[in-house]
């Protein structure tokens, strides 16, 4: 060391250990005062965001499904309402003893394996305090055997919910669609946490999804005070949900019901519309699904058995449902026949059939001097044939569209399929051919290439009995419903060609007459072929092939009121199948008892009502589909 | 006028309400930790203290004489038993840092706290006056120090060791070898830092590694520091009022009852509260600074300064481990921290302590 060093002694020790202990001292006295500032900073600079953060440990946020809102019906009658449902779900963190719990569970409520199977993929997809569903619309008694082993299973958490009811099940299936548990897709697209939350149902078809905004509601949110461990200390608050909106239809729920019931078990649609309004007031395709078992998430045999039905449940034939209409469209052609000069009384003679070139295109019966009205009456082909060769189906399309054929109607949840009115244009455009006068005969008896669905049958009744141009609503939305730039002439001359087919002398729909003092039902019976024109007699064999029946009407024939279209597939002819179903339900509308008493006979002959049907149907289903080949069983 | 008798004037009365005063806002805070019940904790703390302050000062009435004599001998049996824990803990399959005596747990690295500071005390004492730049102040030392911290290192025990070595090191400081020696010893230990990283478990390792970035692993190793650092932060300026702290009563602060309690308090008392303290332990230290550079004796005045650093060091860790600028090592709070070893080494810090300054109210100072 090349530094002088002072001597070392006693004194300069002393004096060394002073200025050393001081120094020892006063860096003690700094990282104090270093350690007050970090504190000051933490506590007073970076207080709001540790308050936060303190705040989303201590509070945990549970939401609580709203209640949907209801769908009623005119009268204000629910068609779809809440019923109380009772559940259990898991909460994953407060979940300790997993295997144990679980266990409990599966005895308690005797899960099945691909429940467990179900519980356990969610547990581990599931996080926090995300609730993950056990079992939903348990009975009181299962419910009770959970709360009173509460104690020894830390996690679960049993919850009184709600659940989608629809009272009249399978009668408003097509109608108000139904309800079901969000899937990952429609999480991902809404980004909403409600949407994971167990016992949350979106609307996923028919009027549900379509008034989803309106019936969602606001949800409800619960927030307590956890551990670290996940133990609830209190109750923080709790706000309630916000039901959704009612939404208010026209359908009335009873008639609907009726006319659900009174289709038996026929396949087919049933419209009704008010003629004052275009209210509708049945809205009907059967047969049909149980929305009660889609809202409670459908089993895959439940919905196997549906997908295999030749009748099609899951099919709304009411608006996606395409026929010939068959003679219905007659009363449609004499509208536009009179428009176009046609004298209504002028007759035509039917032999039989119409001639046209070298073909013979043939009659029912041979109805001989025929006028309009009696054409009508009697469903002549012949004169509707005489009627379109001499002005050709151009002449006759636009009225068939005024009247709401092929037309797609702005109707709140539907999906339509609009079928076709054709003329020339429109084959031109389709086969690039010439439209020929066999094309037009065809189509004037609502053949062909004619195809429609029962609503705009319903509408076309509606129309020719208002005399305008009535647009068919759910809800209540205004339509401005103009006259139909219709002679009145014309329309006089189909409507008592229509009151002639069910009340006069040999009309077609003869057997339908309304069983009621002053009041009258006014209609007109098709039946449309299923195999081409001649081939077969479409009245027996096998069911597939057999004629649709259909009928339009409207009842009373003085004053319309109410406006209807019945179509039943495979019914073999309209005054057979459609016309007596059209009867009740219009029976219904003005004198309840007497036609729910032909309803009860009917029932006790198909079997009961429809649930009870169904019932039976899907068992039987099952034990056929599980008995399926038996192997021979060595001896 | 009152005559106050000799007797009771000789009590320290100052320092009793100090230590006091920290050790019953600490019940305070364990009474609220434990959901405001003076059960399992704060009730056995205060019982606690008045036994360890009755011993500190029956400590503080031993002649200074006793202290340097027995000093030696206190470091090799204190030796002794930190080797007997670790053949102990190596039989038993595990690591072990207490004996078990029947009525208490004792942790020999504890003692060892105490027993390094005295020990060195006496050796610098010893030393001629022109010995003090020589080799032969140094080699001793760093033995004294290197091997009982290397067995606290091995139980493994960092916070201890450290503990041991800054105790140590402080003696060395005051004893007047030169600056430089010190200078080169830090920078030679910031260049075999990552050396002696790769010294350490796994574990501590994973420690230091979350201190530097806490955010990294919030709900794993960084939850301790996230959430200390929740708890004071959210308490603010004036808290949120004794026993509504949530972190605390939620179970979100780990050990808000030991090494975590100034977080417990701090979100209860706030800055105000953290301040309060602060200052009670600057009271406590300045005491123990004024006692060494008024100590009559040599050995007294390395003492009382290396004590006080030891007292020192528990207070600044604890401190900086809670609010996020230490890893977590696992040292209590001085007084405040429930918990029996930590008090007893404390308070027989300030046992000898309180007979240095006794045994320079005795006596002329030796060495003027």
């Amino acid at each position: 060391m090349s530094r002088k060093s002072p001597p070392i002694t006693e004194a300069w020790r002393g004096i060394t250990f002073t200025r050393r202990a001081l120094v020892v001292g006063g860096a003690q006295a700094a990282v104090g005062v270093a350690l007050a500032a970090r504190m000051a900073y933490i506590s007073v600079v970076d207080n709001d965001r540790y308050v936060l953060e303190s705040e989303s440990n201590r509070v945990n946020l549970t939401l609580v499904p709203p209640r949907r809102g209801w769908i009623v019906d005119r009268n204000g009658k629910a068609l779809a309402n809440n019923r109380v449902s009772l559940r259990i779900d898991i909460i994953p963190d407060r979940l300790h003893n997993k295997a144990f719990v679980l266990g409990q569970l599966r005895t308690l409520l005797r899960l099945d394996g691909d429940t467990m199977d179900r519980i356990n993929r969610d547990l581990k997809a599931a996080s926090g305090f995300q609730p993950v569903a056990v079992a939903e619309d348990m009975t009181e008694a299962e419910y009770a055997s959970i709360l009173v082993r509460l104690p020894e299973m830390p996690g679960i958490a049993p919850q009184r919910g709600f659940a989608r009811n629809y009272p009249t099940g399978a009668a408003v299936g097509h109608l108000i669609g139904y309800v079901g548990a969000p899937n990952a897709e429609e999480y991902q697209q809404a980004k909403d946490p409600l949407y994971i939350t167990p016992g949350y149902k979106i609307g996923k078809d028919g009027l549900e999804k379509y008034f989803q905004p309106m019936l969602k509601g606001k949800p409800g949110a619960r927030r307590v005070e956890v551990t670290a461990r996940g133990r609830v200390v209190r109750d923080l608050d709790t706000q309630p949900d916000v039901q959704g909106k009612t939404v208010h239809l026209t359908i009335d729920a009873d008639l609907q019901e009726f006319v659900a019931r009174r289709m038996g078990r026929e396949s087919g649609a049933a419209v009704v519309i008010d003629c004052t309004n275009g209210d509708i007031l049945s809205f009907v395709s059967m047969p049909s699904f149980d929305p009660n078992s889609f809202s409670d998430g459908i089993s895959n045999s439940e919905y196997s058995w549906l997908r295999a039905d030749d009748h099609q449940p899951l099919i709304n034939k009411a608006t996606r449902g395409l026929y010939p209409p068959g003679s219905t469209l007659k009363p449609m052609a004499a509208i536009a026949a009179i428009d176009h000069g046609v004298d209504p009384s002028e007759r035509h003679t039917c032999i039989g059939g119409y001639r046209l070139g070298n073909r013979f295109f043939r009659c029912l019966g041979t109805h001989g001097s025929v006028d309009m009205p009696t054409a009508i009456m009697k469903s002549c082909n012949s004169y509707f044939y005489w009627l379109a060769h001499r002005l050709g189906y151009d002449a006759m399309a636009p009225t068939a569209k005024l009247l709401g054929l092929g037309e797609e109607f702005q109707l709140a949840g539907s999906s339509q399929r609009y079928g076709t009115i054709p003329d020339s244009a429109w084959k031109m455009k389709k086969y690039d051919q010439q439209w020929s006068a066999s094309d037009s005969l065809n189509a004037v008896i609502g053949q062909g290439y004619v195809s429609v669905n029962p609503l705009q049958l319903a509408v076309m009744a509606a129309r020719i009995a208002s005399g305008r141009r009535l647009y068919p609503r759910l809800i209540n939305r205004e339509f401005r419903n103009e006259p139909l730039p219709f002679s009145p002439e014309a329309l006089a001359t189909a409507r008592e060609g229509m009151d002639l087919v069910v009340n006069g002398p040999g009309g077609t729909a003869g057997r339908s007459r309304l069983p009621l003092d002053g009041i009258t039902m006014a209609g007109k019976t098709g039946t449309a072929q299923v195999r081409g024109l001649g081939t077969g007699n479409g009245k027996s064999g096998t069911w597939k092939f057999r004629d649709h029946g259909l009928f339009i009407g409207f009842a009373p024939v003085v004053n319309p009121r109410y406006a209807t279209a019945v179509v039943i597939e495979h019914g073999m002819g309209g005054s057979r199948a459609a016309a007596p179903v059209a009867k009740d339900f219009m029976t219904f509308l003005f004198d309840r008892e007497k036609a729910m008493e032909a309803l009860d006979t009917f029932e006790a002959g198909w079997g009961g009502t429809i649930k009870e049907r169904m019932d039976r149907d899907y068992m039987a289903w099952k034990s056929g589909a599980s008995s399926d080949p038996n192997p021979e069983l060595p001896q | 006028m009152i005559v106050v008798p000799p007797a009771i004037q000789r009590i320290p009365w100052k320092l009793i309400a100090v230590l006091s005063a920290i050790t019953g806002f600490g019940l305070l805070v364990l009474y609220s930790a434990a959901g405001g019940n003076w059960s399992p904790w704060a009730w056995q703390q205060g019982v606690r203290f008045l036994v360890f302050l009755a011993v500190a000062m029956a400590i503080g009435r031993f002649p200074l004489r006793i202290f340097e004599d027995f000093s030696y001998l206190a470091y090799i049996g204190v030796l002794i038993l930190l080797i007997a824990v670790e053949l102990l803990g190596f039989v038993g399959g595990g690591s072990q840092r207490w004996l078990n005596l029947g009525f208490m747990n004792l942790q020999p690295s504890e003692l060892m706290k105490v027993t390094i500071v005295v020990a060195l005390a006496r050796f610098y004492a010893q030393l001629p006056p022109g010995n003090t730049r020589s080799w032969t102040a140094l080699w001793p030392a760093l033995i004294m120090i290197g091997v009982p911290a290397a067995l606290v290192m091995l139980q493994p025990d960092l916070g201890t060791a450290l503990s041991i070595c800054i105790g140590g090191i402080v003696v060395m400081f005051v004893a007047g070898l030169p600056f430089w020696w010190f200078g080169s010893a830090v920078l030679a230990g910031s260049a075999a830092v990552p050396v002696l990283f790769s010294f350490l478990h796994d574990y501590q390792q994973k420690r230091v590694l979350i201190f530097l970035d806490p955010e990294s692993d919030p709900l794993g190793a960084g939850y301790h520091i996230s959430q200390s650092k929740i708890a004071i932060g959210s308490g603010g300026i004036g808290g949120k009022g004794f026993l509504n702290g949530s972190q605390s009563h939620l179970d979100y602060l780990p050990e808000g009852h030991t090494d975590f309690i100034f977080a417990t308090m701090a979100e209860e008392w706030g800055l105000i509260g953290g301040l309060a303290l602060l200052f009670a332990f600057f009271l406590l230290l300045r005491w123990g600074t004024r006692v060494a550079i008024r100590a009559r004796t040599r050995f007294g005045q390395l003492t009382a300064a290396g004590l006080t650093m030891t007292i020192f060091f528990y207070i600044a860790i604890n401190l900086m481990m809670v609010m996020g600028l230490a890893p977590v090592v696992g040292i209590p709070l001085p007084l405040f921290s429930y918990g029996g070893s930590s008090m007893l080494t404390i308070m027989t810090c300030v046992g000898i302590i309180l007979a240095i300054e006794n045994d320079s109210k005795t006596g002329t100072r030796r060495f003027h």
